[in-house]
């Protein structure tokens, strides 16, 4: 007999299950048309791989993950794609989601399929890939990649995997059903993520009420080294944390994961999935979801396909809509209600509940609370529900997460014991959301700062460059002109003055003289000095042309660049260019001039 | 006697001497440098760095706020920033200071892609650098990037920058608290 632990807290609600488990698993049939939402995991969305009006054959990708955490989503039935759009999803918001709308054709055509005949052969990182890309993704609830899942950090070796039959909430037989009837698909299943994985111990952990599923499971596991462990029916013992309690005697700690200490927890759909992928080759596109509750004729569980629209599944349990209050996706303790019955079964979807006002009546109203304790005494996790609650109303959260809010498992034990009818877990659902909100949020803030830092930090770099820029312009212009200066002083020198007074004095004179001369000379006397100096001075001031004409373009391309830049420059470039471009037309100018005067002059 | 006092003196002088040196060492060994309170607030603030607030970014309004500025010139942090700042800095929260704006929805800029000259105006404007282009090429924000602070809409000579507030999807959904409390006689009146 296997050694078992216990976990604190936890209740017992009524069971319910007998309505479902009453008539075997019967198939769903065949939609009008499937809707299936790109994200049914958790991680990224996967990216559709196909275009409306396409033909698909069962079991065909028709969106895949490429980037990020996620796995593909697959064809359930041959078809044809009517439209990529935004519809209602399964979710608590009621909101509107990218889904794949498929017309079935009503041929149900499978596409190839490429069952591996003997995995042992194969590589655990082919097997891995090949889960990952028949579209499995956890089960029981989270809908976690499985693939990835079944990659544990390295250093944390799996020494038990456990397999979660518990189906501990009240309603749910989807599990129960599966390892009724389909327990050699589950035991194949959870052989495969042995080998992958290489526990020491594999435990499939079954609630004492199911002795039918108990049964089956025993006799598909004889011969195997498979424990099957019956533990005390206890609400929620099939949670994951708790389960492993239950079998190891193991805390996983706060804001870990069960690898941590050495532990992996599948769920039974989980591991029916698998074997399809393996042996079969078929992709995920199919599940047990359970339809109950005292508005529907015909409770019971059905293989329906991923994508049915859940009216689908209503109308086929015999549904009366007049007599059910809500309707519930989930479990009565877990689950959300549920407003639009058009949303689609996903791959977490693993029961429906179309409740009347009696076995499921209207919450009443929430009192004060009383202090009372129970809640304390009910949660799972030795949580202090009172305490998480004040704060949480108060919008208190940073006492709320240092309480352990992020270790709540949201089981909603503690409001089921609640005397004052608190909807205790409402309240710590909001507390999370809006610390993750704010999380969010101060991480972009953080960003933003960081940008601007960068922004300011580039500014101000450039602004140095330019400065440095133009200091060392004005050093070069400066040396120029010292150079020009000295040179001029070296000519006068090597003259006639003997100090440099009287150099600079005959400088001063030969520039005016300069002066006086330049303007007389070319009014007086044009023909004489013009015939030794005409001709040279075209060549001159052809290049002076050309390079005036170069340097309008360096500047034109450049206040182009400035303009581009941003640069701050860009009004001063613009005076300059005007500069240059008048420059060009000064030494047009001169040269045709010059042109002329040299004409005449050979015409005379 | 003499020799009582003086040591008595002689101890408390080599005492003064000892932390007096103590002191010393640990003023420069933890220097703090700049105002640690800056960063505090700084922290709070939402960086958007819109300007609203009359400063050239979150930083030095949060300087401002440090040597003794009003903390209600902040309209993209609305009451929660105005709050946080009261318990940093134990005053008394404020009413938002209508002169530099009112609290809004969280919003993104977005360019009409199509009218888009490319004239680089909302480039250099935009604090966080969160709008990529070239000259005469199209612009566009990188919406993750954006802190909505609006300070790109003004020099687009186009008006192809339009303001839209961000909507919750099905992703930044959260679940809302549940509703105020009737208590059980309340109902009674109200079905009677």
């Amino acid at each position: 007999m296997t050694q078992l632990w216990s976990f604190p807290g936890g209740i017992h609600p009524a069971e319910n299950k007998h309505q479902s488990t009453a008539r075997p698993i019967r198939p769903a049939g065949l939609p009008e048309r499937l809707v299936l939402p790109l994200q049914q995991h958790i991680g990224e969305p996967a990216e559709p791989v196909v275009q409306p009006g396409d033909q698909v054959l069962k079991g065909q990708k028709i969106a895949d993950v490429t980037a990020g955490m996620g796995v593909p989503v697959h064809a359930p039935t041959s078809g044809t794609i009517a439209g990529i759009e935004r519809l209602p999803v399964p979710h608590p918001s009621g909101m509107a989601d990218w889904c794949i709308v498929l017309k079935p054709d009503g041929h149900d055509t499978w596409c190839e399929l490429t069952p591996i005949d003997d995995y042992h052969q194969m590589d655990r990182e082919a097997v891995l890939e090949r889960i990952r890309d028949s579209g499995i993704s956890g089960m029981g609830g989270a809908g976690f990649p499985t693939n990835i899942k079944l990659r544990p950090p390295r250093d944390r070796k799996v020494g038990t995997l456990i397999l979660n039959g518990a189906e501990c909430e009240p309603y749910i037989t989807a599990d129960d059903m599966a390892m009724r009837e389909r327990s050699h698909e589950i035991q194949q299943g959870l052989k495969v993520m042995a080998w992958i994985l290489r526990p020491e111990r594999v435990v499939i952990a079954i609630e004492d009420n199911k002795p039918e599923a108990i049964a089956a499971v025993r006799k598909a596991a004889e011969g195997t080294q498979t424990e099957v462990v019956v533990i005390p029916t206890k609400y929620p013992s099939g949670g994951e944390k708790q389960l492993i309690q239950i079998l190891t005697g193991m805390e996983v700690p706060s804001g870990g994961i069960p690898a941590d200490i050495g532990v992996m927890c599948q769920n039974v759909g989980t591991a029916m999935a698998v074997y399809r992928a393996v042996f079969r080759g078929e992709p995920l596109i199919s599940r047990i979801t359970t339809i109950t509750g005292d508005g529907v004729s015909e409770p019971g569980n059905v293989d329906t396909l991923i994508g049915t629209p859940i009216q689908h599944l209503l109308d086929g349990a015999g549904l009366e809509p007049g007599r059910i209050n809500r309707l519930i996706l989930g479990g009565p303790m877990m689950g959300y209600t549920l407003e639009d019955t058009s949303v689609p079964v996903v791959k977490t979807t693993n029961c429906v509940i179309a409740a009347t006002e009696a076995e499921l009546p209207t919450p009443p109203p929430e009192q004060p609370c009383i202090r009372c304790g129970m809640c304390a005494e009910a949660c799972p996790m030795d949580l202090l529900p009172q305490q998480l609650f004040w704060h949480a109303k108060a919008q208190d959260f940073d006492r709320a997460e240092h309480l352990n809010l992020f270790d709540c498992i949201e089981c909603g034990a503690c409001s089921y014991v609640c005397p004052s009818s608190i909807p205790l877990v409402q309240y710590y659902r909001y507390a999370k959301g809006e610390i993750r909100t704010q999380q969010a949020e101060q991480i972009k803030a953080d960003r933003a700062r960081e940008r601007f830092e960068a922004r300011q930090a580039r500014l101000e770099r450039e602004q140095e460059e330019k400065e440095q820029r133009r200091r060392e312009r004005a050093r070069a212009a400066a040396e120029a002109q010292e150079k020009k200066k000295a040179e001029a002083e070296q000519a006068v020198a090597e003259g006639d003055a003997t100090d440099e007074r009287s150099a600079r004095a005959a400088m001063v004179q030969q520039a005016l003289a300069r002066k006086k001369a330049a303007p007389a000379a070319a009014a007086a006397v044009p023909a004489t000095p013009e015939t030794t100096t005409e001709k040279p001075d075209i060549g001159a001031l052809e290049k002076q042309l050309e390079q005036a004409r170069g340097k309008l373009e360096t500047m034109e391309g450049m206040l182009e660049e400035a303009k581009a830049g941003g640069a701050d420059n860009v009004e001063k470039l613009e005076r300059a260019v005007a500069k240059n471009v008048d420059r060009v037309r000064r030494a047009e100018d001169a040269l045709a001039d010059a042109r002329r005067q040299l004409e005449t002059e050979t015409g005379e | 006697m003499w020799t009582g006092i003086l040591i008595a003196v002689a101890v408390l002088v080599a005492l003064a001497v000892v932390f007096g040196a103590l002191l010393g060492y640990a003023a420069e060994r933890f220097r703090v440098e700049g105002n640690p309170i800056v960063e505090q607030i700084d922290a709070l603030l939402p960086q958007t760095q819109c300007g609203q607030c009359g400063f050239p970014g979150c930083r030095p309004y949060a300087e401002s706020i440090a040597d003794g500025d009003a903390i209600n010139k902040c309209p993209p942090g609305g009451d929660a920033t105005i709050k946080a700042l009261a318990d940093l800095l134990d005053v008394e929260p404020q009413p938002l200071d209508a002169e530099h704006g009112v609290e809004q929805e969280k919003r993104v800029a977005v360019i009409r892609e199509d009218e888009c000259i490319g004239c680089t105006k909302c480039i250099q404007a935009c604090p966080v650098d969160a709008i990529l282009g070239a000259a005469k090429h199209m612009h566009t924000v990188i919406e993750s990037e954006c802190t909505g602070c609006d300070l790109c809409v003004e020099p687009c000579p186009v008006d192809c920058i339009d303001m839209v507030t961000v909507d919750e999807d099905i992703r930044t959904w959260t679940w809302q608290p549940p509703k105020p409390a009737i208590i059980a006689t309340d109902r009674q009146g109200v079905s009677a």
